[in-house]
């Protein structure tokens, strides 16, 4: 590991010694949502979110347009603040800490969760200055340890062989799919805990997309994910467990499996199916 | 058929000259602005580029007109701008970045916004009263190359923020996100993605402003710059010539020579001119990044 990981794993053993009381589901759960409301000014975007998120696994977050995906991912980084007027109430808990506390650093919690947009938006720099981003305001500035990151990262994108030869070319000349992975290995290098994906596909053609998927299943392994999507064969594809956001609620989450082959919820079963409306 | 053939026959040749006539009308217009532009810059070349001579640079402001020459002027306005540029810059892209980048979206916001912008509409004389009774009276500077900086700094600060504004603002909504969303504070975000990408923009604005600033006579006549000085300052609280009030005052001398110097004089400004502006191109050149 590059950069120190061992620090918050540390944290988190400390925190599982605490846990007296007998959990309910695994021990593993990295975020959990609390009877989480948010409101844009009058428009109640979120009512009462109850969702915990496990590590190493994917969970993906369906749902018809407006109906709050990305305002939910976007509180779990709090980059949902950036809009103003934003007001929340209840807990949205990251490794058993609030994140919605006054006391909570941003930054931290940002390079913790990292996030992954629908639109490819690489910085107008090069590709090594991409993805040694990160680390780089992090205050990592060994050349060597860089170099070790940018390709340890470029690969877990599945992107090394596309551009080792050319990291210093900027990073606008790549195609869409490309410069999705390069977002992605930029994601990727500050070793984030957990990463959000906001439809990270829909910009992209069958075969990016199809490389992006498997990218997925390979980080599993190592990181948690959480991804938005709107193709329901996409999520039923890559995910582990699966939550129907309907009009701001929460109306399922199950196993993904549950999901789109036995929904408990007719709304569910209306949308999995596609006879939404 | 919706859509009559006949109707659209008949009137497409009534459309294709009334296009044809706007086309000629614009071209009309820039077509004066350019006669006139080249009427002026050639009267002001042959008029002045034979008194362009090593003495001409060499010589201090003189009464006799072969005498008199424009180095106290150069150096002066090299002094000038040398204060004034950084001033200016610190000041107005400081502004620009605290009211794009940190300042609440507010009404007081937007109303101190809005009266910079109105700022830029001042005659350059009222800048000068300014700086007259705060810099050169109140804080004692007198008429130093110092006074007439931040007077100048003042005068093209509304200027130099409404074009950074501006091209700040360029930057795309999804990069800043990307990096708040790695966990990059505010200012490293601002440094390293926002202000390398604004730069071009920024600079050009700079330029600008500076450029109307180097030819800026009003203000420093209300300052009190001398017209006639045999020293170049040797520090910013040095009085000092400036290039525009030397031709200023040649232009208002009897003597016919003395026109000639006035040309003179003005070529030196425009090449002065032109030199910022081709640095301006250059550093523009070596930033521009595309989206
Ligand atoms: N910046 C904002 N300001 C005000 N309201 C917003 C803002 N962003 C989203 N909303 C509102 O919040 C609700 C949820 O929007 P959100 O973007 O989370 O939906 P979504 O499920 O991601 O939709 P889509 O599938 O179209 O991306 C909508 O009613 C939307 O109008
Ligand atoms: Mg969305």
């Amino acid at each position: 590991m590059i950069m120190t990981k061992e620090k918050t794993s540390a944290i988190h053993l400390a925190n599982k010694d605490l846990e007296s009381s007998p959990t309910v589901t695994q021990n593993n759960e990295i975020f959990i949502a609390k009877n989480f409301n948010l409101w844009y000014g009058e428009n109640h975007a979120l009512k009462d979110i109850n969702l915990s998120f496990h590590e190493n696994e994917i969970s993906a977050i369906i749902g018809p347009s407006g109906c709050g995906k990305s305002t939910f991912i976007k509180s779990l980084n709090r980059m949902v603040e950036m809009v103003p007027g934003v007001l929340t109430e209840g807990e949205i808990l990251y490794r058993d800490k609030n994140i919605l506390d006054k006391d909570m650093s941003v930054e931290e919690l940002r390079t913790k969760v990292g996030m992954v947009f629908q639109k490819p938006n690489p910085f107008p720099k090069s590709i090594y200055d991409n993805v040694s981003y990160g680390p780089r305001i992090h205050g990592i500035k060994d050349k060597k340890t860089l170099d070790l990151i940018v390709e340890k990262s470029l690969r877990q994108a599945a992107i090394w062989d596309e551009v080792k030869d050319r990291l210093n070319d900027n990073a606008y000349g790549l195609s869409g799919g490309q410069q999705q992975r390069i977002c992605i290995a930029r994601t990727l290098a500050v070793e984030p805990d957990i990463v959000l994906m906001d439809e990270p596909t829909s910009a992209l053609d069958p075969i990016s997309t199809i490389k992006i998927e498997d990218l997925m299943q390979e980080l599993k392994k190592e990181y948690s994910i959480i991804i938005v999507t709107h193709n329901m064969q996409q999520a039923a594809r890559v995910s582990d467990k699966t939550a129907f956001f309907y009009q701001g609620n929460v109306i399922e989450f199950n196993d993904t499996n549950i999901i789109f082959e036995n929904p408990h919820d007719k709304r569910t079963e209306d949308y999995v199916t596609g006879r939404f409306g | 058929m919706l859509m009559d053939a006949e109707v659209i026959d008949k009137k497409r040749n009534p459309r294709i000259m009334k296009n044809n006539l706007m086309k000629m009308l614009f071209l009309f217009s820039t077509l004066i602005g350019l006669v006139i532009l080249i009427v002026l810059l050639s009267t002001t070349l042959l008029d002045g580029w034979r008194y362009l001579t090593l003495d001409f640079f060499t010589n201090f402001s003189s009464s006799r007109p072969s005498r008199a020459g424009v180095k106290g002027a150069i150096i002066g306005t090299l002094w000038l701008m040398a204060f004034t540029t950084p001033i200016a810059i610190f000041l107005s892209v400081g502004t620009a970045l605290y009211l794009e980048e940190y300042a609440p979206k507010n009404k007081f916001t937007k109303f101190v916004e809005t009266n910079i912008a109105n700022l830029a509409g001042v005659p350059s004389v009222v800048f000068g009263l300014l700086g007259l009774t705060i810099f050169v009276r109140q804080f004692g500077l007198g008429n130093s190359v110092l006074a007439a900086s931040l007077t100048l700094a003042l005068m093209i600060m509304p200027v130099i923020v409404v074009a950074s504004q501006e091209a700040l603002r360029t930057v795309p909504v999804a990069v800043r996100e990307a990096s708040i969303g790695m966990g990059a504070s505010k200012w490293q975000t601002v440094y390293r993605i926002i202000l390398p990408a604004a730069i071009p923009g920024i600079i050009t604005g700079i330029i600008l402003a500076i450029s109307r600033a180097i030819g800026e006579t009003a203000p420093l006549v209300v300052i009190g710059i001398p017209v006639a000085l045999l020293a170049t300052p040797s520090s910013p609280l040095d009085s000092f010539q400036a290039l525009p009030m030397q031709i200023y005052n040649w232009v208002k001398m009897p003597q016919a020579e003395f026109q000639n110097l006035t040309a003179a004089g003005i070529i030196v400004l425009l090449a002065l001119l032109m030199m910022m502006n081709l640095v301006a191109i250059v550093i523009r050149n070596k930033y521009s990044k595309r989206y």
